[in-house]
């Protein structure tokens, strides 16, 4: 067991909890022994002070990454993402499982989550593919996956497109108390796009994917969820249209939770500029319209957690025309403040936003972690909430140097993170 | 050597973007290469010792051989390269050839690729002056300079005209390239197609879209047909290629609506029967197609003609 911690004047952020206060929070055992103040100085503990102006709050949980491993080491292995994820406050990650193979054996996700133990800085808990392969076509053995330890059902990036298969994973997962995760995307509309319909894909000449292709799925496992009484998730959700759907599906009762990425409420189409393809993106990013809707989805709840959506590439993925190159970018590092941005922006408060990061994400997983409590183990982040720094391709930690925002200027930052009371960043 | 950029692009990767004045300059300069090409003495010499690279990873007899005329008639080395998709598919990038191509010290390197974008990809990538000559359903700048070269000498100006432009709007880089330049030149641009081949908020680009000829038509004092793809119909963007040309060929009927002067254009190569009638492709009162292709080789000598020259300035 690592030796006590105890953190002074620093101010503690528990969205979940109502709290936010400067104090002092000791970390013993590997868990949250105490908050308060005036907690004393016990022998050998190791002192942090946040000088009244440093966020401690929980260790991130990332509902939605991709890693390199197994398949694609060369983009990004399991120890590399870890790296990226410590550095960016991420101590629980939820992994997709559209890899090579897919996560579809019960053995491959005993395998993730031994792979994560022994980064011994984030606890990965992996998705079970959906159908097997990821292939849409026959369901996956959900059962022995999810007895496994798979968290949810998923086929990653590719959409479930068949409306019965769909409908079979909703209802089947129901029975292991288990969500589906939907890519949400028509794949007949979104077939062979790269960029959101509209004047600059016109004018770029690059084939597009109309924003109701989003919409249209939505709609679609919305009522297959009313007819199953299945729980559907969807991810990276990214049009008004889509958010409006959700917002009165929510208030009628459906069991639909979503989530959204950094680049969907802080970039527009207009990144891809004169082919980019760092900004190339699924979904592609969306009209100004669109990125004004997901902000305002994320300040009115009707989104339950912002997720890195970490893809990673390599350059050769990357380093061809635009809709050749693969889609996605690199989001673990940077995800904490890609959302402070928002917070600066005041368009939403900084407990929301952590809320968004930490136990909302938790609550969808249904895992336990983004807490502040006594007893909880001691996943922490403890951020500079103004440091000012450069986003930049090349120096971000971890292999995936994919970003969509390099060059960008970014506000928040963080100091420390800490695995079950052990410091793995910082 | 001052810091300061060269005003002008050293390549030629779109005609968006470009000013009026850089434009006409082109074209000033294609026009006299009309009347030499047409005296006889084609043989000049401003690119001798220079190489030029035609890299087609698309078939295209007609652009090449016109890059290739033009470079040979400037005394460029002229060198075509194909690369099949089948060699791309080995696993050489796109990268990887333009860093080959590098190590050969080419001049300039006319590029033609399915994808959009690719042009500027390789001129990232490579010292040489890049000219696209077509990239996926992006930009196809010479042509857009070669079809201004014949309006202008048959209309005499490019200002004030109204240019119908019909057929597969979504899927041209010509029209794309069209629309640009004769709206920057000061032209009211019209798309006419069947909805399904109008591209998504084309009237952003500064243009009128019809869905009927004979309204797209009224007035017109150019009208530029497109190719029809012929996997269009495969695809099911259109149904068949005789209701296509019910609607959308060009015949003497519907171009009665244009103005009775109004000049018939096409890049080629033509379908006859699905977007243009013979009648109407063979008239020589109103079809100018095989002069666009000699106006073709003037303009292309133009672009490398100029190129070259900036290049030496910026060496200097």
């Amino acid at each position: 067991m690592s030796a006590d911690t105890l953190f002074t004047g620093i101010r503690l952020i528990d969205p979940a909890a109502g709290l936010d206060q400067v104090g002092e929070m000791l970390v013993r055992g590997g868990r949250i022994a105490d908050i308060g103040a005036g907690l004393g100085r016990p022998d050998g503990a190791t002192i942090i002070d946040g000088g009244g102006s440093a966020v401690l709050c929980p260790g991130l949980v990332d509902m939605r990454a991709a890693l390199g491993e197994p398949g694609h080491e060369y983009r990004e292995t399991i120890a590399s993402a870890a790296e990226a994820a410590a550095a960016g406050g991420i101590t629980t990650l939820a992994a997709l499982p559209d890899t090579r193979p897919a996560i579809d054996d019960p053995a491959l996700v005993r395998l993730l989550r031994a792979r994560g133990e022994e980064t011994g800085s984030v606890t990965i808990v992996p998705y079970g593919a959906a159908t097997r392969g990821c292939r849409g076509e026959e369901l996956a053995e959900l059962g022995l996956l999810r007895e496994a330890g798979a968290v949810a059902f998923t086929d990653g990036t590719r959409a479930i497109g068949s409306a019965r298969t769909m409908r079979l994973a909703l209802s089947y997962a129901r029975g292991f108390d288990a969500f589906v995760v939907q890519h949400p995307e028509e794949p007949t509309l979104a077939a062979g796009g790269v960029a959101t319909e509209g004047a600059l894909a016109t004018r770029l000449g690059l084939p597009a994917i109309p924003a109701a292709a989003e919409a249209i799925m939505v709609a679609r496992d919305i009522r297959l969820a009313g007819l199953t009484g299945g729980v559907i998730h969807f991810a990276h959700v990214s049009t008004a249209e889509t958010l409006a759907l959700i917002r009165r599906a929510k208030d009628d009762g459906v069991r639909v939770t979503c989530d959204t990425a950094p680049p969907y409420f802080l970039l527009n189409e207009t990144a891809i500029g004169d082919f980019s393809t760092t900004a190339r993106l699924s979904p592609p990013l969306r009209s100004e319209a669109d990125r004004l809707a997901v902000l305002a989805a994320l300040a009115d709840g009707t989104i339950d957690a912002i997720a890195s959506d970490h893809q990673p590439r390599d350059a050769d993925d990357k380093r061809l025309p635009f809709a050749q190159a693969a889609p996605g970018g690199a989001g673990l590092a940077t995800l904490l403040a890609l959302t402070l941005a928002v917070v600066h922006g005041d368009a939403l408060d900084l407990a929301t936003a952590l809320a968004l990061l930490t136990a909302r994400p938790a609550g969808v997983l249904g895992v336990e972690a983004g807490r502040l409590t006594r007893g909880a183990t001691a996943d922490l982040c403890l951020f500079d909430p103004e440091a000012a720094w450069r986003i930049e391709a090349g120096k971000l930690p971890g292999k995936a140097q994919n970003t969509p925002f390099d060059g960008q200027p970014a506000e928040g930052r963080v100091l420390g993170t800490w695995k079950a009371g052990r410091r793995v960043f910082g | 050597m001052p810091a300061t950029k060269p005003l002008l692009s050293r390549h030629l990767l779109a005609i968006e973007g470009m000013h009026p004045p850089e434009i006409a300059a082109l074209l000033d300069l294609a026009e006299s290469y009309v009347l030499l090409n047409r005296s006889g003495k084609t043989q000049r010499d401003q690119l001798r010792g220079r190489t030029l690279i035609n890299l087609f990873f698309e078939d295209s007899t007609r652009t090449r051989t016109s890059f290739e005329l033009a470079g040979k008639r400037l005394g460029a080395d002229v060198i075509n390269m194909s690369v099949s998709t089948s060699s791309v598919n080995k696993g050489e990038t796109l990268i990887d050839t333009a860093a080959t191509l590098n190590a050969m010290n080419c001049d300039l390197l006319v590029v033609r690729h399915a994808q959009s974008g690719a042009p500027k990809l390789l001129a990232e990538e490579v010292d040489a002056a890049v000219i696209n000559a077509g990239d996926g359903t992006h930009e196809h700048p010479t042509q857009a300079l070669l079809d201004a070269l014949t309006i202008r000498r048959r209309k005499g100006r490019l200002q004030e005209l109204t240019v119908a432009i019909c057929g597969d709007i979504a899927h041209s880089r010509v029209a794309r390239s069209n629309i640009h330049l004769l709206t920057t030149m000061g032209s009211r641009v019209r798309v006419i197609g069947p909805p399904t081949l109008l591209p998504s908020e084309v009237e952003q680009l500064g243009v009128a879209a019809f869905t009927d000829m004979r309204e797209g038509l009224a007035g017109a004092d150019v009208v530029m047909m497109l190719r029809l793809q012929m996997e269009r119909m495969s695809g099911g963007v259109v149904p068949s290629a005789r209701e296509y040309f019910r609607f959308f060929g060009l015949d003497a009927a519907k171009l009665a609506f244009a103005r009775p002067d109004a000049l018939v254009m096409h890049p080629g190569p033509m379908n006859r029967g699905v977007e243009i009638d013979s009648a109407v492709a063979d008239d020589p009162a109103r079809s100018v197609i095989r002069e666009q292709v000699e106006m073709g080789v003037a303009v292309r000598m133009a672009v490398l003609d100029t190129l070259a020259r900036r290049q030496g300035r910026n060496e200097r």
